[in-house]
This record gives C-alpha cells, sequence and structure tokens, in this order.
C-alpha cells in the first residue's frame, strides 16, 4: 500500500509531523515502512508551459518547432519530437538548467539547426513508470488540463513533490489497505481524530429502481449488493489532482467514472464496479454461482471458463463480471457510455480468492474482498463514488439504489483483564493507560473495575480474541517500554538426546580426520536422486517442481557431494576431503510421509598426504578412506560389530568397493567411483563412502569397563602366509582370532607380497600374534601350543602355507 | 730430591693435558703419567730409601700429584666432549623457518557451526534439541499451527507440495507442534528446533530454495514477552557481540500473537545509520511472540493456565551477519576456499 503523505492529511491533522518522522512512528507501532519516496528528489527547474505556436521544423518531418510561454518575459523556442504537442496546450516544460531523472541536465542545443531552449516533457521523461501513465499519453508528452496556471512548478502540479510512504502490510492489516485505515492507524499513534469525507447527497426524484432490479441466488457469498445509477454522464479526464493521487499510489488513470471508483477504492477500501446500463443487457441483476463451463469475456478481453466455484455478477442470462475480480468486456465503461451501474458490495473472501488463483487475476479489488472488507463501508463507498461522479462526470444520481442487504452486521465484544495484559506482556501498565490506548483505537470502552469489555469496530476485523487486544496494548504502548527478563519456572534439564551427542562425535571425528563438511541440496534430478542409493527404494518427487534439476527428494548423498567436487575440480582445487550428514528420503508404502534417515556420506579425492618439500606425496586410495570411516566406528564404539564385504554397486569401481556391515546387515559402503562415471563427471579419482548414521546410532554400544594394564610381558609370534591370489586377509585373520583362543590378544598384518617371487596365483600376507596372559608370564610350551592351533586352522580352513 | 721430582711431574704433566686438543692424545697423556709403568709409580718405587718420618709424606704428596693430573684429565676430557658434540651438531643445523609436516585438519560448515554454538547456549539455558521431519504432512506444517487451508497468510511460503497432504516442511514449527502434542498438556516445554526448511524461491543472492532454521518454543504458567525479549537479548549478545542491543517491533505470524520482529543494533556504524542497515541502524534478523491460543490449544494445552513464547531463526541470515557472507548461495556451492575459512575458535 503507497500512502501519499499529502492526501492522508486529508483525513488527519500531521501538523508538526514530516513524512519521515510519521513513517518511523508507523513502523515502532506495528505496520512496516518499508521506504519513504519523494518523487521529485533530484529534480529541478520543470515549469508549466503554454504552447503559443507550433509549426513544423523547416529541416525535419518529425519535428515540431515550438513557442513556449513559459511564464517569463518573452517565450522561448522548443524542438518537440512528440506527436501529439499542439498549439493551445498546457505542457511540462524542463527548462535549459533543468535536472530530469537520472541526473539528465538540459542544455540548449541545436536541433538540424533550428536553437531548442528546454524540452517538453513526457510522464516517463519525469519518472513517471509507463505502467502508470494514462493511455492517452502513453506515446507522447502529457497534457495539463487548461486552468493550470503558465510559470508554476510543474512537478508541483504533478503531485511529486509529495511524499509517499510504502507500507508493507503483512495478511492480518487489511484494514490499512484503504486512506481511511491508514488514518485510523496514525490517529491512534499521534492520539489525534480522523476526519471522514463530507458527502452531500443530491439525488433525483426519479429512482434506482425504477430502472434495475437486484437478485442475490448466492447469499453467503454475497450478503450485501448495493447498485447505485446515475443517469446522463458525460466520459472525460478526471480531475488532475484525482489522477496525481491515482499514480501515487501506483494506479493509471483511465477516465473520470473509472477513476473515480478507484479512487473510493483507495480512500474506503471498498472496491466498487461501473456497468454500462446500456450494454448490461437487462434491467436485472442476478448474482449467482457460475454455470460449469460457462464463459465469460473479460476486460482484460481474455474469454474465461467458469466454474461453480466461481461467483458471477450477471444480467440474468449471461455473466457480466467475476464477482470481486474482474468485469466483462461487454458492459465496460467507454467513451459513449452515458448511463451508469455503481456496484458496491460484500463478497465473501474465499470465493473471491477461488476465482483470483483459478483465472490468475490479482487486482487490488480482490486482494481486498479476499482479505474481507469493512462491511460497514460498503454503503457509504456506493453513496459516495455516486457523489463524485455526478461532480466530475456530469450526469444525475437517482434516488436510493436497488439492493440486497442480508448482512449481519456483529462486532465483536472481548473482556480481558489488566492482569491479563500485563502478565502476558510482562509490564505494569495502569487501568488509565490501558484505557487511553484503547480509546486512541477508537474502539469501544467499557470498565468494571479492572475489566474491559472492548466492542471492537468492523473495520478490525483482525481482532477477534484476548491475545489481539493485548497486541494492541503492547504495541502502542511501546515494545521499547517492555522489560527484558528471563523465564522463571521448574528448571529443566537441558542436554543433546544420545543421537544427538553421536552425531556431533561423528562430525568431530570426521573432522578430526581432515574432511570439511558440506551442506548441499535436498532435492535433485530424478537421475540423480536414485544414483549411489543404499536402499533400492522408489524415490518422492514434487507435484509442482520449479525445475527438474530440483524435481525429486534425494535417496543418496554422494550424487550432490560429486557435485561439489566437480565444481571444485573445475577450479583447480584438487585435494578434497568432504562430508555431509543430511536425511536422505525413501517412499513407503501405506505410509503418509517417507522414510526418512540421516546419512553420513563422504568424497575424497586428489593427494592425502603431501609435504612436498620433503618429497612427499600420498594419492588418496581405497584405503585412506576406509581408515576415515575405521576412525569414526571405533570412535563410535563399534569397530568390533563393523566388517566388510566386497561388493558390486552401480557406479562404483567393481574391484574396489565394499559393502559395510554392522553385525551382519548392509548400512552403507565405500569404494571408488567408477572411472566411467568419474570421466563423465569430469572430476579426478575419487573415493567416496555413505553410511547410515540412523543404524550406527541404533547399535548396541559396551560401556567402557577398565581392563588391569598387564604386569606381565607379552610375547610376539610373526608368521608368514602364502595363500592364493583371492583369498581375503579378514577371512584369515577371522580365522586366526578364532583358533588362537584366550591368550591371542592380538593379531595385525605386517606385509602383503605379491610379486614376482611369488608363484602364479598366489600372495604372502605376513601377520604378527601378539600372546598375553594377564594372571602370569606365559611359557614357550604355552605359546606354542596356542600357536601351533593357530597353524592348523590357517591351513585347513584357508589352505595357507607358511612361508619358507 | 723426591719431593722435588714430584712436582716437577705434576708441573709437566698438567702442561701436556693442557695442551692437548684431542681426547686420544689426553689419553696418551693420562697412560703416561698415571699407568703403572709411569714415572710417579717409578718415584714411589724408590720410596723404600726413605726415613720412616719421610715415607708418609712423599706417599701423601704423591697421591696430591696424581690427584691433580687426574682432575685435570678429568676436565679436559670433558671440555673436549663437549667440543666434539658441539662440532657434531653444528653440522646438523636446519631451517626452522621451513613448514611443518601438515596435519589434516577439516571444519565444520559455517552452518552448522551457527546451530552448535546456539544449540549450546540454549541447552545452558535449560533446553533440549527437538528434531524432526524435512517432510511433512500439511496438519503439522500447518492447521496445528493455526493457519487453516484458506488462510491467507499460506501465500507468505510458497511451499513445494509433493501431495495435497505432504510438503517440504516450510519452518521448523511443526516440530514445536509435534513437541507440544507428545507433552499432553503438561508444562514446561523449552526446546529449540534446528533443521532445514523449503520454499518456492529462485535462488539468488537472497534466496535460497532450502535454508535452516532454529525456532525455539518455551511453554510454562506465566511465560510473557518480557521473557522473551529478556531471552533473545541474551542470545543476540552471546551470537553478536556484548554490545549489541536488540529491538522489537510488531508484526505478523499466525502461530503468535502479538508478533514481534526483532532487531539487532547494527555493528558496522554502531546504531547511526549506514548502508548494511539502510541507514536505520538496526538489522531485522529474527521474528517470534507469544503462542496463540489456537496453538496451544490445538496440543492439548490449557490456555488459561499455560502461556508461551516462540522464535524462529535464519541460520543463513545469522551466518550471513556474523561473519560478513554477501551470497547466500556461497552456503550451498561448497567451494573448499569459503568452507575452510570457518577453522578456528573465535573469542
Ligand atoms: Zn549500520
Amino acid at each position: 500500500m503507497f500512502v501519499s503523505y499529502k492526501w492522508l492529511q486529508d483525513y488527519v491533522d500531521l501538523s508538526g509531523i514530516n513524512a519521515t518522522e510519521l513513517a518511523d512512528k508507523i513502523t515502532k507501532s506495528g505496520i512496516e515502512v518499508e521506504g519513504v519516496e519523494k518523487k521529485s528528489e533530484g529534480l529541478k527547474g520543470v515549469v508549466i508551459g503554454h504552447v503559443i505556436e507550433r509549426e513544423q521544423h523547416p529541416n525535419a518531418d518529425k519535428l515540431n518547432r515550438c513557442q513556449v510561454d513559459i511564464g517569463a518575459e518573452n517565450p522561448v523556442q522548443i524542438i518537440c519530437g512528440a506527436p501529439n504537442v499542439d498549439k493551445g496546450q498546457k505542457v511540462a516544460v524542463a527548462t535549459v538548467g533543468a535536472v530530469l531523472p537520472g541526473n539528465f541536465k538540459i542544455k540548449k542545443a541545436k536541433l538540424r539547426g533550428e536553437e531548442s531552449h528546454g524540452m517538453i516533457c513526457s510522464l516517463q521523461e519525469l519518472g513517471f513508470e509507463s505502467k502508470l501513465v494514462s493511455k492517452d499519453y502513453a506515446t507522447g508528452i502529457f497534457v495539463f488540463p487548461n486552468d493550470v496556471e503558465v510559470g508554476k512548478d510543474a512537478l508541483e502540479e504533478l503531485g511529486l513533490s509529495d511524499e509517499v510512504l510504502e507500507l508493507g502490510l503483512t495478511p492480518n492489516r487489511s484494514d490499512a489497505l484503504s486512506m481511511l485505515g491508514v488514518a485510523y492507524e496514525v490517529g491512534a499513534i499521534l492520539g489525534r481524530e480522523v476526519k471522514w469525507p463530507v458527502i452531500e447527497k443530491e439525488e433525483a426524484t426519479e429512482k434506482a429502481t425504477d430502472y434495475i432490479s437486484v437478485k442475490v441466488e448466492a447469499k453467503e457469498d454475497n450478503p450485501l449488493y448495493i447498485a447505485k445509477f446515475i443517469k446522463d454522464v458525460k466520459i472525460g479526464p478526471s480531475p488532475l489532482w484525482m489522477q496525481t493521487r491515482l499514480m501515487s499510489a501506483g494506479i493509471r488513470p483511465h477516465n473520470n467514472v473509472v477513476d473515480i471508483t478507484n479512487y473510493i477504492l483507495l480512500e474506503y477500501g471498498q472496491p466498487l464496479h461501473a456497468f454500462d446500463y446500456d450494454r448490461f443487457g437487462s434491467k436485472e441483476i442476478v448474482i449467482r454461482r457460475a454455470k460449469d463451463a460457462e464463459k465469460i469475456v473479460t476486460l482484460d478481453e481474455a474469454e474465461r471458463t467458469l466454474s461453480p466455484e466461481h461467483l458471477v455478477i450477471t444480467n440474468g442470462t449471461e455473466p457480466v463480471a467475476i464477482a470481486g475480480v474482474m468485469g466483462g468486456a461487454d458492459s465496460e465503461v467507454k467513451n459513449d457510455t452515458t448511463n451508469i451501474i455503481i456496484e458496491s458490495a460484500y463478497f465473501a473472501g474465499t470465493v473471491v480468492r477461488k476465482a483470483s488463483k483459478d483465472h490468475g487475476l490479482r487486482s487490488e479489488a480482490s486482494a481486498r474482498f479476499e482479505k474481507g472488507v469493512d462491511p460497514a463501508r460498503v454503503r457509504e463507498a456506493g453513496e459516495r463514488a455516486a457523489q463524485l461522479i455526478a461532480q466530475y462526470a456530469g450526469g444525475t444520481v437517482l434516488q436510493g439504489a436497488a439492493e440486497v442487504d442480508e448482512l449481519i452486521m456483529e462486532p465483536a465484544v472481548i473482556s480481558i483483564t489488566l492482569e491479563k495484559i500485563n502478565t502476558l506482556l510482562g509490564t505494569s501498565m495502569t487501568v488509565a493507560e490501558v484505557e487511553s490506548i484503547f480509546k486512541r483505537l477508537q474502539f469501544g470502552v467499557e470498565l468494571d473495575n479492572e475489566t474491559f469489555t472492548i466492542t471492537v469496530p468492523t473495520r478490525r476485523g483482525d481482532i477477534t480474541i484476548e491475545a489481539d487486544l493485548v497486541e494492541e496494548a503492547a504495541r502502542l504502548y511501546g515494545y521499547d517500554n517492555i522489560p527484558a527478563t528471563l523465564p522463571i519456572g521448574s528448571a529443566t534439564p537441558g542436554q543433546l538426546t544420545d543421537y544427538q551427542v553421536k552425531r556431533r562425535k561423528a562430525r568431530r571425528t570426521l573432522e578430526g580426520a581432515g574432511l570439511y563438511q558440506a551442506v548441499t541440496y535436498s532435492l535433485t534430478s530424478e537421475e540423480k536422486a536414485s544414483q549411489f542409493a543404499l536402499e533400492t527404494r522408489e524415490s518422492i518427487r514434487l507435484a509442482m517442481p520449479m525445475s527438474e534439476e530440483r524435481s525429486q527428494l534425494r535417496l543418496s548423498i554422494v550424487p550432490q557431494l560429486l557435485e561439489v567436487v566437480k565444481y571444485n575440480n573445475a577450479r583447480q582445487l584438487d585435494s578434497l576431503a568432504l562430508y555431509e550428514i543430511g536425511s536422505v528420503f525413501f517412499k513407503q508404502d501405506g505410509q503418509e510421509l517417507p522414510d526418512e534417515k540421516e546419512h553420513i556420506a563422504g568424497a575424497i579425492t586428489g593427494l592425502w598426504e603431501a609435504h612436498l618439500w620433503q618429497g612427499e606425496k600420498k594419492p588418496v586410495d581405497f584405503f585412506v578412506a576406509k581408515g576415515v570411516i575405521e576412525a569414526l566406528f571405533d570412535t563410535l564404539g563399534l569397530a568390533d560389530q563393523i566388517s566388510y564385504r566386497q561388493a558390486e554397486i552401480n557406479d562404483m569401481h567393481p574391484g574396489r568397493t565394499a559393502e559395510v556391515l554392522l553385525n551382519g546387515d548392509v548400512i552403507g559402503f565405500i569404494g571408488q567411483v567408477h572411472p566411467t562415471v568419474q570421466k563423465d563427471l569430469d572430476i579426478k579419482e575419487t573415493y567416496i563412502f555413505e553410511l547410515s548414521l540412523k543404524a550406527l546410532s541404533e547399535a548396541e554400544v559396551a560401556p567402557i569397563a577398565y581392563e588391569t594394564i598387564p604386569r606381565y610381558p607379552s610375547t610376539t609370534r610373526d608368521i608368514a602366509l602364502v595363500v592364493d591370489q583371492a583369498t581375503k586377509a579378514g577371512d584369515i585373520q577371522d580365522i586366526i582370532e578364532e583358533a588362537g583362543g584366550k591368550l591371542l590378544k592380538e593379531v595385525s598384518i605386517f606385509d602383503l607380497y605379491e610379486g614376482e617371487r611369488m608363484e602364479e596365483g598366489k600372495k604372502s600376507i605376513a601377520y604378527s600374534l601378539k600372546y598375553f596372559d594377564p594372571a602370569r608370564t606365559l611359557t614357550d610350551e604355552d605359546i606354542t601350543k596356542a600357536h601351533e592351533k593357530v597353524l592348523e586352522a590357517v591351513k585347513e580352513k584357508a589352505g595357507a602355507e607358511l612361508r619358507g | 730430591m723426591m719431593q722435588e721430582r714430584l712436582l716437577e711431574l705434576q708441573e709437566e704433566a698438567l702442561q701436556k693435558v693442557a695442551a692437548a686438543s684431542e681426547l686420544k692424545e689426553l689419553n696418551e697423556v693420562r697412560v703416561a703419567y698415571l699407568g703403572k709403568k709411569g714415572p710417579i709409580t717409578e718415584v714411589l718405587r724408590g720410596m723404600g730409601k726413605l726415613s720412616a718420618e719421610e715415607r708418609p709424606k712423599i706417599g701423601a704428596l704423591a697421591n696430591d700429584v696424581r690427584e691433580a693430573i687426574a682432575t685435570k684429565i678429568e676436565e679436559k676430557q670433558k671440555a673436549l666432549e663437549t667440543a666434539a658434540v658441539n662440532a657434531k651438531l653444528a653440522t646438523e643445523t636446519i631451517d626452522v623457518t621451513l613448514p611443518g609436516r601438515p596435519v589434516n585438519k577439516g571444519n565444520l560448515h559455517p552452518l552448522t557451526r551457527v546451530v552448535e554454538e546456539v544449540e549450546d547456549l540454549f541447552i545452558g539455558m535449560g533446553y533440549t534439541v527437538a528434531e524432526g521431519p524435512e517432510v511433512e504432512s500439511d496438519y503439522y506444517n500447518f492447521e496445528a499451527l493455526n493457519l487453516p487451508k484458506s488462510h491467507p497468510a499460506r501465500d507468505m511460503q510458497d511451499s513445494f507440495y509433493i501431495t495435497d497432504e505432504i510438503l517440504m516442511r516450510t519452518h521448523t514449527s511443526p516440530v514445536q507442534a509435534r513437541t507440544m502434542e507428545k507433552h499432553k498438556g503438561q508444562g514446561p516445554v523449552k526446546i529449540i528446533c534446528p533443521g532445514k526448511v523449503y520454499r518456492r524461491d529462485n535462488d539468488d543472492a537472497t534466496h535460497s530454495h532450502q535454508f535452516q532454521q532454529i525456532e525455539g518454543l518455551v511453554i510454562d504458567e506465566n511465560i510473557s514477552m518480557s521473557d522473551l525479549k529478556g531471552t533473545l537479548d541474551v542470545f543476540a549478545k552471546k551470537v553478536f557481540g556484548q554490545d549489541r542491543e536488540i529491538r522489537l517491533r510488531p508484526s505478523f505470524f499466525p502461530f503468535t500473537e502479538p508478533s514481534v520482529e526483532v532487531d539487532i543494533s547494527c555493528k558496522i556504524c554502531g546504531g547511526k545509520g549506514c548502508s548494511v542497515c539502510k541507514q536505520t541502524g538496526w538489522i531485522e534478523v529474527l521474528g517470534g511472540g507469544i503462542v496463540h491460543p489456537n496453538v496451544l490449544e490445538m496440543a492439548g494445552f490449557d490456555s488459561k493456565k499455560y502461556s508461551g513464547f516462540a522464535f524462529g531463526i535464519g541460520v543463513e541470515r545469522i551466518a550471513m551477519l556474523k561473519y560478513g557472507v554477501d551470497d547466500i548461495r556461497h552456503f550451498y556451492t561448497n567451494d573448499v576456499r569459503f568452507l575452510k575459512q570457518f577453522n578456528h575458535h573465535e573469542a
């Protein structure tokens, strides 16, 4: 809502307070003023001129040579290219030395050999947006009405020296979608009175009902419909002051009748519609729901198909307007219109909202109906419009109106105690302070001891409960005056849940391992949504995506991380170690909501260790990535419950990928991105992992229990085993651990040899076995006995031979 | 005679010790003078010729001489050894200004950094951290928050629907609704709800279709607007600095009444007005208010007995203000040159 500072003074006294101060006060007490604009800021030197002579430029077909009286001693010569300039016009002249928008300075010039002392301006050249310029002057200069005084400041005449406040209205404050509504707000803030426009009713003896009748078939949608009738009008431009006010509010002037309906819309917040009576097609206005597939051609010349969800105004047979949204082209007021019906009605917000949404027609009118107009102003708005039309378009207002009025107007009555207000705000306001606030708002106030009974005017439809009154009290008392305290009450333990603690531990561990946390989008393309998914389940699509790129909910984090790798690789950032913790979403049959789980994913590429001046360089490989997740499992206390299984997963390197199992269940994978995928993405060799954080967090973890520090020495025996190439080191380790019994405390691999000195198809793995008994020093015999069992087991179960 | 000879030998030996420049040389002196075949032993062999009175005197003197020589040799040996070590170490000198071997070290994403900081602050004030699904039902996302299907305020946040009843949550408030429901009308409730949220916005420097929020909710008897003001004051000072002030302005949200918009004083200009704060001296950081009685009642709380406050913080907005980030898209591009900047503890 744009509010002209000058116009507002018609309704409330603003003396002693300038536009900027007013804006600040309005903002502080509840409606955010997003800006104060003075359109004439930086402009100067534009005066009203009178074109006393116009002839064609001797050397140019499309130019005019004009002599213009600008109120100076002598007229000046101005060369003007506008097609509509003519002798006798009053125009805006930017004189030599003038400054126009964009710091455009007017200088004396010579155009095709003829001197030009200034410029005759179009409204656009003076800073008006094209969409606000009346169609009459859209492609030429603006012509003033003849009664303006030559030499006067044209910017002033065009309302540009006014200041306009832009209000950012929240949906509850639709009462401020009118000048009168804003006046009430300002009146309450300043403690000043609101002055209503005075309507001088002058009506003919002839009655409106002699010409037209109204029938409402959908009374829930339209409980009040008033049709005023004005005879013998003459369509022409509206007065300049009205046009400039409309433009300041962002509405383009058309003609006197349409402008007046728009003016009332701005003044009262009540949308009106004017029908050409002679083109209406009947003497009967019937308001009803549209029939299925019924059609109407609206003012914008579009044919629209209606449905029973839309409310229409009809002439008894055909729709002539979509109620509250837009009129029909057939009954539009045109230059030759003489008899007019003015519609002033109350339409329900929901039905207007439905139609405006279905037809993509958001207008000043529909916006107001949707949020609810003040039922108390409907009648008066129609009266005022009729009076203004008689005043500015000639014509006679017929007596009364054709109407249906079944509107039940019940203002809200709410009781509230002083204590309630003070308790909810933490204030200590007095009865007098609160009473004064409600009175300034012009609410009805009855006071019984410390209980207020408030009658809320219908213009404030947003106030229905106690809390709404508390808000009114708070905002006018001033939030700056509310103290700052902390809640007192029963103490509550503040803590993270076990899951949240584990997630933080996971973050710390991965960061400690050198990974940076990334955050990517949950929405992705259909193709990427299911790539690298840990579980092959259906993904979820948005009903109306903004783009294909963000149309699907991800099943895996990896594709997004690979995008991050790609982005960085493309910027010569080759060594990357990234992780992300985020949700993935699986469709669940029979359930409304998806199965949403948090996963941990990582992507590592480039060099892992690099200490170049010492010649150290270690590229990332599978085991680097594996080391990272092993550290994670260790931190979470799950190292013993995790195992790995060689696996083939789509888009992963077939020989360098493993599934990660937690107590035998697959909870993730790790491996190298398939070289083909890597090439397609144009990234470097990359290792990735993705694990279910949910599964990891749910596993049972053994509590920490102190173990005695060994008092007796341990003994280490090393063995090198020759096995088949395909035998897994992990399997052999399992066999050793099982066979070694209680005395075997630790098994570690210290060498792997697959070189040419081995027999074809064989490899050698060297294990170091540590034997130890907490209660005594082991004898050679003890150890040998245990060790023999190990050797037997590996031979039998893995076909392993001791390497000679 | 013997006396003179011994003193002469001492003199001679000490000169040789002093002159020795290598351990080997010194050792030769030791063997030569203190060895079994050395001159002092020789002298002592001739002691038989002496009188009983003289014998102990000469014996004592001989011992003193031996002692003196041995001590000097010892001293000299230490000196030579130290010199030898020093000489060796001198050859081992390195350039200490060369860089050390890097230790791999990652860090949190700036958004998570803000979230953890805020979580810790509120945990310290007795809050727990509540979380909920990012795909929500229309009921929890809107209806339970006093936003029935026809409510005009639904326009304020155009949403990504999946079906008519399911959507990507547009705020973390549904977590509040779910938590309140679990409390079955029993206070107190003190939670903060961090999480990702989604709105139909085109991504540009200031908009992102995905962003993060932290909402807070306190329900108890006698919770007031002043409690909200005090709580947010603590928040602002912790996150933005002790010298920052907050200001409440009336606003509108369907789930709170009264509702407020909260500004913090501009750090750049100290409140005088600058381009960052659009000349106002204040920067809008969050919204909040007193929980709407409908919201309390829908979740099973008696709005006559209980009241509450709620607030919502935009994590990106906080991070942008706190670290001076000028484009919201940086948070989601994950350029490592960006990520690596959030790597150290700030006081
Ligand atoms: Zn500033």
